[in-house]
């Protein structure tokens, strides 16, 4: 299993053909205390770069991208009914969705941990 | 995950406590072209409740002071804003509103009687520049007009605000809720009045720039003081029901349009003592004469076709300004102006401008967010209780 970046500041854990999408540290640092989170339905394909949800704090609102192509197979319902879990937890209890990848490829083009580390310190 | 930011290649200002900021941990964000704090390390929510709970240090710094000084002040004043300013009692604060020809608001400010012919203005930061010159132009031949940018401004908010002020500036808990005066606090030469932007009992203290960060110290080391940033002040004000100028108010909207009723005083009103006689005032007056009959039952949706309400959604999903709000046939009927989680509402609030017919409290329209709708009710205002201090 491998943790990958995206400059859109989500990290995407892969294992065989699925991957689990969350925010990273980063990111929920800069929005600050999460409050609603808009997950993507379950059966319904994106492609890679889509708007797949929303994540909001109290003062902003930001688009959760898809950070691979594929079809979402489950949603973190713990999150929707506790959002703050994405601050306390992001790099595990607060993952967002799990999808089927349909271009597994995709992710030898995300960031690697130290890659993201500097994009993320100069972002 | 994309978080907008602004940015700008103009330097932005610092207030006499940015080092201060900066010293405490705050993320600083360009605002009012001043970088300011948006929230410290405790965050939004954690600075939201201990001003609610307890009493919150706010850097208000970035808005305009000034005077305005002179025998005619008080009359001369009265021709920009729709209020009474020549029965106010010294030692009193109001709040006031800054006209154009048509009547949509330039700015809202609240100020204060000194006595001797010298009235005390606070107005916003991003206005500050414009209001100035406006003032000056308008007025300048009547009475002085005398920008303060040495003096810095501070907020203290909160139920235990007044007990902790009073610890180092005894007697300052006799001035209730929109009263002020000189005092000094710790030794330091300071005017407060007891008002602020959060809906709690507090003070808002004007301090000469070079004290400004001895005062702020000498408050933060008061156990119950903490430092919130911009972030909970605008989830703060919300939550009161209390506009903010750019988002809920701005030249487009009128005074009634806004529902700022309560701000035009009787004298000021159609057949008052001193009727009119400030800037849009046929325009203004007419909408007021029409709220007041609509409020009757005789409804004139065509002199005033739309109003400032509170807005409740029915799901937990916040909804932000400039979602579109439709009626349950599709049709647009209005937007929102300002909206987020209230933190102590604890369900999603807003404020926006509906059309007349939707105005009333319990109408429930819909908000479209991300092209679905999400149900809203609209609600009287405050959210949340407000706990001035009235004596």
């Amino acid at each position: 299993m491998s943790i990958k970046y995206t400059k859109d500041h989500e990290w995407v854990s892969a294992e065989g053909g699925a991957a689990t999408v969350g925010i990273t540290v980063h990111a929920q640092d800069a929005l600050g205390d999460v409050v609603f989170v808009d997950l993507p339905e379950v059966g319904k394909s994106f492609a890679q770069g889509d708007v797949a949800g929303v994540v909001e704090s109290v003062k902003a609102a930001a688009d959760v991208f898809m950070p691979v192509s594929g079809e979402i197979t489950e949603v973190n319902e713990a999150l929707r009914a506790d959002p703050s879990l994405a601050n306390t937890d992001p790099m595990a209890g607060g993952w967002f969705f799990k999808v089927k990848l349909s271009d597994p490829a995709q992710l030898d083009a995300l960031l690697d941990s130290a890659s993201y580390d500097k994009f993320a310190a100069e972002s | 995950m994309a978080a907008s930011s602004a940015s700008s290649d103009t330097p932005l200002l610092k207030t006499p406590l940015y080092d201060l900021h900066v010293e405490l941990g705050a993320r600083m964000v360009p605002f009012a072209g001043y970088s300011m704090p948006v929230q410290y390390p405790a965050g939004l929510m954690a600075e939201h409740r201990h001003a609610r709970d307890a009493a919150g240090l706010f850097d208000i710094s970035h808005m305009g002071q000034l005077r305005l000084v002179g025998p005619d002040a008080a009359a001369a004043f009265e021709t920009l804003v729709p209020v009474d300013v020549i029965d106010l009692p010294a030692g009193k604060q109001r709040y006031g509103l800054l006209l154009n020809d048509e009547g949509g608001i330039l700015d809202d400010l609240m100020f204060f009687n000194e006595g001797h012919g010298s009235i005390f203005v606070i107005v916003n930061g991003a206005c500050k520049a414009a209001d100035i010159a406006h003032i000056q132009q308008k007025i300048g031949a009547r009475c002085e007009v005398q920008p303060l940018p040495e003096h810095a401004l501070l907020a203290l908010q909160g139920p235990q605000a007044a007990a902790t002020l009073a610890r180092l500036s005894p007697g300052i808990e006799r001035f209730v809720f929109m009263t002020g005066g000189a005092v000094q606090i710790g030794g330091i030469p300071a005017f407060v009045t007891r008002s602020g932007y959060t809906g709690e009992d507090g003070f808002e203290i004007s301090v000469a720039g070079k004290d400004a960060e001895a005062l702020a110290r000498l408050l933060l080391a008061q156990p119950e003081v903490k430092p919130v940033g911009l972030g909970a002040r605008n989830s703060l004000r919300l939550e009161a029901g209390l506009c903010l100028y750019g988002n809920d108010i701005d030249t487009t909207t009128t005074p009634v349009e806004a529902s700022l009723n309560w701000a035009i005083q009787k004298v000021r009103r159609t057949g008052g003592a001193r009727e009119g006689g400030f800037p849009g005032a046929a325009r203004v007056l007419a909408q007021l004469d029409a709220a007041i009959a609509g409020a009757a039952g005789h409804t004139d949706h065509h002199t005033l076709k739309r109003k400032r309400v509170g807005l409740v959604a029915l799901e937990r999903i916040p909804v932000r300004d400039g979602t579109v709000l439709q009626s349950f046939e599709g049709h647009d009927i209005g937007f929102v102006t300002s909206g987020l989680l209230g933190p102590t509402a604890d369900r999603p609030i807003a404020m926006g401008y509906v059309a007349t017919a939707f105005s009333e409290p319990g109408t429930r329209v819909q908000a479209i967010v991300r092209g679905k709708p999400v149900p809203m009710e609209v609600s009287t205002l405050p959210f949340v209780p407000t706990r001035y201090y009235r004596g």
